[in-house]
């Protein structure tokens, strides 16, 4: 059982006003997608859900305790780019989850424990899709099998909730749904709650059970940073996604 | 490809002998551009045949003590680059620290340091190296302090929401990015690296490549000279594609 709470949360860069009073519950096993204009602050609350920024006022919890002050292993995320790691092979990066959390000192295993985890990861390869890449370098991926690869790296910690930063913005429409399927799958099969950020709205309609579109709502003209943007949308989708398949797989 | 990049290197010999030919020509005893038969002489007694006095091989015991001195310098240098670069360049405290400090250390002109490592050092082989080192080692920290925050932050953050510890980080994160980049750091040192090895041989020593060529310089010994560039040239190239080498079969992904 996964809790946010967001409770009157603001961000501020000195006199600049980012986001204002947002206030959210997100119950467990949800898939919350975020759409907004750009600079309206969508990814600046995602970094402070990962925890590389701190609220200037208000409180993040999570299941009632205060988000930790520094990205950790509860929440996983994925970046548009950089989120692999260049010097190691596809299973390497995706062991590297298992070996950091059961090798504290030297974050490598061995013997059985280390087929153990390389058969979990192989497992999950399969998943994804990735089986015949297991010896390659990030560098010799595509774009989109880097995205599975960064996403099954992420979900092998099991995370209670993963991250996605537009993770998909930088692929080609036809692989974008390819994505689509594999994220939701593993959606279904971790029970984690995802909270995403995108600029694609067929997207966050299809993927999400909710909606949150980030705006400003009140303006000055004269004083544009005066105020930030706040949560102007919260639409459920439940039951809504299914129907919307067709539409976009047609297209 | 192959001819073209010989032709500079066959075109420099030819002017040599040509003008080598000419001046021998006029005055049978000039010394400045010996003719090629007595390169070969010189060459045979250096590399060839035994020192009469010292019973060495002079070329190979030069060779010797020069290369050893230059390579406890660089391992040193590396080692030093490694630990104090990736420190810095991950922890924030340890830059606010220490990253104004190497760069004033590394500023310092390390021929102007040479009589005091003289002085405190002595005249033995632990002056030569750290002259060496005091040379070389803060470019490598400052190169690898810039190399490792020029790793994405992205890759950190995903690396700590893996639960990675800061320990961690740099054991399977910023390390294994930074030994190709140690390597790039060393090749581009080697210059300056054989020249305050030179220089230190040059002013105290009993043997090495720098102390001949500054040994003969007294009796104008071209035909010792010449050589003895040419063959530290030769070790320097092949240090350089060594390191080269080994950066592209070790690190295939860099």
């Amino acid at each position: 059982m996964t809790q946010i709470t967001v409770k009157r949360l603001w961000k501020e860069y000195g006199s600049q006003v980012v986001l204002e009073n947002v206030n959210l519950h997100v119950g467990d096993h949800e898939f919350v997608t975020i759409i907004g204009a750009s600079g309206c602050g969508k990814t600046t609350f995602l970094r402070m859900l990962l925890g590389v920024e701190t609220p200037s006022r208000g409180e993040f919890l999570i299941d009632g305790e205060p988000l930790p002050r520094e990205p950790g292993p509860d929440r996983g995320i994925v970046f548009q780019r950089y989120s692999l790691f260049p010097h190691m092979t596809v299973i390497q990066n995706l062991l590297l989850g298992l070996e950091l959390h059961a090798s504290p000192v030297f974050a490598r295993l061995l013997g059985a424990r280390r087929r153990a985890a390389v058969a979990q990861a192989e497992e999950l390869l399969e998943a994804v899709g990735l089986g015949a890449s297991r010896g390659k370098y990030p560098a010799q991926l595509s774009g989109g099998m880097q995205q599975r690869l960064s996403i099954a790296q992420s979900v092998i910690c099991q995370p209670k909730i993963l991250l996605l930063d537009e993770p998909f913005g930088a692929l080609d429409p036809g692989v974008t749904a390819d994505m689509h399927e594999l994220i939701l799958k593993l959606w279904n099969l971790n029970k984690m709650t995802i909270v995403m950020v995108t600029h694609d709205v067929q997207e966050s309609f299809y993927l999400g059970t909710r909606l949150l579109v980030f705006d400003k709502v009140r303006r000055d003209s004269q004083a544009p940073d005066r105020y930030g943007a706040t949560i102007t949308y919260d639409i459920p989708l439940k039951g809504h996604r299914r129907q919307t398949l067709p539409s976009l797989t047609a297209s | 490809m192959l001819v073209l990049s010989m032709m500079p290197f066959v075109l420099l010999i030819a002017a040599y002998l040509a003008c080598s030919s000419a001046r021998l020509v006029a005055n049978p005893g000039d010394k400045l551009l010996p003719s090629p038969a007595t390169l070969a002489a010189t060459i045979h007694r250096y590399a060839l045949e035994e020192d009469e006095r010292t019973g060495d091989i002079l070329l190979w015991a030069d060779t010797a003590a020069s290369l050893k001195r230059l390579l406890v310098a660089l391992g040193v240098s590396a080692l030093l680059g490694v630990a104090f670069g990736v420190a810095i360049g991950v922890i924030p405290y340890l830059r606010a620290t220490l990253a104004p400090f190497v760069a004033a250390l590394s500023l310092i002109p390390p021929l102007a340091v040479l009589p005091i490592l003289f002085i405190v050092a002595g005249l033995g082989e632990l002056a030569k190296v750290l002259l060496i080192i005091i040379g070389v080692a803060p470019v490598i920290v400052r190169d690898l302090t810039l190399r490792t925050q020029e790793l994405p932050p992205e890759q950190m953050i995903k690396a700590q929401t893996l639960g990675a510890s800061t320990w961690q980080l740099i054991l399977r994160v910023v390390l294994p990015q930074t030994w190709p980049r140690l390597i790039d750091a060393l090749r581009l040192s080697l210059g300056a690296a054989w020249l305050f090895l030179i220089a230190s041989e040059a002013i105290a020593s009993t043997d090495g490549l720098g102390y001949r060529i500054f040994l003969v310089r007294r009796y104008l010994a071209m035909d010792v000279i010449l050589p003895y560039v040419a063959w530290i040239t030769l070790l320097a190239f092949t240090m350089d594609a060594l390191l080269r080498l080994l950066r592209s079969k070790a690190f295939p992904w860099a």
